[in-house]
C-alpha cells in the first residue's frame, strides 16, 4: 500500500510536470511505482535494465515531455556510461530517484557492499546528489526537480531506509 | 550491398522525418550522405539507439525512424521485450543486419551465427517482423511507415564500412536542433 509519502513523492512529479518516468523495481520503491503506473498524466515504461531506462528518459525529453527514473543505488554500476555519455553529454536534465540500499537499517548484508561506492560514484561523476533519512526531506523535491531541469543534468536523490521506515 | 548502400537508398526516405542512428559508422555515413536537423546522431552510448527512438515515439506523434545495428541490439537485446510490450505505431526500428561489429573493425556477431534476430524480436512479442534484403530495405521502410505500425525490420546486408569522417558538431547543438524539429513538426 502505497504511504503518504509516497503520494507526497508522486505529487511532486506530477506538479513539476515530469510525464514519463521508467523504473526497475525495488522493495523500498513499490509503493511510488504503484501510483506512477495508475497515475493517468505519467506514461510509466519499466526497463529491464538502468541503462536502457536512461535511454528511454533521453528519447522522451529530447521528444518534448520531461522525464524520470526510479532505480536502486546499485544499478549506478550498470549506468555510468549512459550517464556520462549520453544524459550529461547531451545535457538532458534527469531526476534519479533512488533506493539507498545497503545503509543503516539494511538486512541484506550484499548491499552494503554497493552503499559504500554510492556517494564516492556520484562526487566523481559530478552529480549533484541529496540524501534523504527523513520522510519530511520529501518538501525539497520540488527544488530537486526544478534545479535538474534548470541546469540540465543528472541529479540523484538517495532515499535510505530510515527515510522510507519514517513514511507514513 | 553494404551498409552505406541501405544507407543512400533509404535517404530519400529518411528526408524530413525524425532518424536516431546508431553510434559509430552508422551515424558518420548517415552525416556524410544526409544531414539534417532531424538525425540524432549517437556519439557514445553503444546499445541504446531503439530505447532512445522508443522515447522518442512514445511522446510525440511524428514517424521515427531509429536506425540500430545487429550488434548494438545484441548488447541491448531485452530492448526488443520492452518495445514489443510498449507499442507505439509511429516506430520503425531499422536492425541493419550485417553480422558484425562494424565500427570497430568488423568482428562478427552471434547474429551473423546462430542467432536470429528476427526470431528473439518474434519471441519478444513484437507484432510486425520483417526480415529482408539489403535490396528490399527501401521498400519495406516505406511500407512501414505508411502502414501506420510499430514494425521491425531485419535488413540483412554484407558487413563493410565506407571511409568518412567521425561527427565533429557539438552533442548539444545535436539535441538541441534535433528537439527543435520535433517541435516544429509536432505544431
Amino acid at each position: 500500500m502505497p504511504t503518504t509519502t509516497d503520494k507526497a513523492i508522486l505529487d511532486s512529479l506530477v506538479r513539476n510536470k515530469i510525464g514519463f518516468i521508467t523504473s526497475v523495481p525495488c522493495k523500498q520503491l513499490a509503493g511510488v511505482i504503484e501510483l506512477v503506473d495508475s497515475h493517468e498524466e505519467i506514461y510509466h515504461i519499466p526497463s529491464n535494465k538502468e541503462d536502457e531506462g536512461m535511454g528511454l528518459c533521453a528519447g522522451a525529453y529530447l521528444g518534448g515531455t520531461r522525464s524520470a527514473i526510479i532505480m536502486q543505488n546499485t544499478a549506478l554500476g550498470v549506468a555510468i556510461n549512459s550517464l556520462v555519455t549520453l544524459i550529461q553529454y547531451y545535457h538532458i536534465p534527469l531526476p534519479m530517484l533512488i533506493s539507498y540500499r545497503g545503509e543503516v537499517g539494511e538486512k541484506v548484508a550484499c548491499q552494503v557492499e554497493m552503499a559504500i561506492h554510492t556517494k564516492p560514484l556520484l562526487q566523481q561523476l559530478n552529480i549533484p546528489h541529496y540524501h534523504f533519512t527523513k520522510a519530511e526531506q520529501v518538501n525539497s523535491l520540488d527544488g530537486i526537480l526544478q534545479h535538474s531541469q534548470m541546469c540540465k543534468k543528472p541529479v540523484a536523490i538517495l532515499a535510505d531506509a530510515s527515510f522510507w521506515s519514517s513514511a507514513s | 550491398m553494404i551498409r552505406y548502400d541501405i544507407l543512400k537508398t533509404i535517404a530519400p526516405i529518411l528526408k524530413d522525418r525524425l532518424v536516431v542512428c546508431n553510434i559509430g559508422s552508422p551515424s558518420q555515413e548517415l552525416y556524410q550522405l544526409l544531414d539534417q536537423p532531424s538525425n540524432f546522431y549517437m556519439l557514445g552510448t553503444m546499445g541504446l539507439c531503439s530505447s532512445i527512438g522508443l522515447g522518442v515515439a512514445l511522446v510525440q506523434d511524428q514517424p521515427v525512424i531509429a536506425i540500430d545495428g545487429d550488434g548494438s541490439v545484441l548488447t541491448n537485446l531485452a530492448t526488443l521485450s520492452t518495445i514489443a510490450n510498449n507499442p507505439a505505431d509511429n516506430f520503425v526500428l531499422l536492425i541493419v543486419d550485417n553480422g558484425s561489429y562494424g565500427s570497430t573493425g568488423d568482428q562478427p556477431t552471434y547474429a551473423g551465427m546462430a542467432t536470429s534476430l528476427t526470431e528473439v524480436a518474434k519471441a519478444c512479442g513484437c507484432r510486425n517482423v520483417v526480415e529482408c534484403s539489403a535490396e528490399e530495405t527501401a521498400a519495406e521502410l516505406e511500407r512501414a511507415i505508411s502502414s501506420g505500425k510499430m514494425t521491425i525490420i531485419i535488413s540483412k546486408c554484407q558487413p563493410g564500412n565506407v571511409n568518412v569522417s567521425v561527427i565533429d558538431d557539438d552533442p548539444v547543438n545535436i539535441a538541441n536542433r534535433f528537439s527543435n524539429q520535433i517541435r516544429e513538426l509536432n505544431s
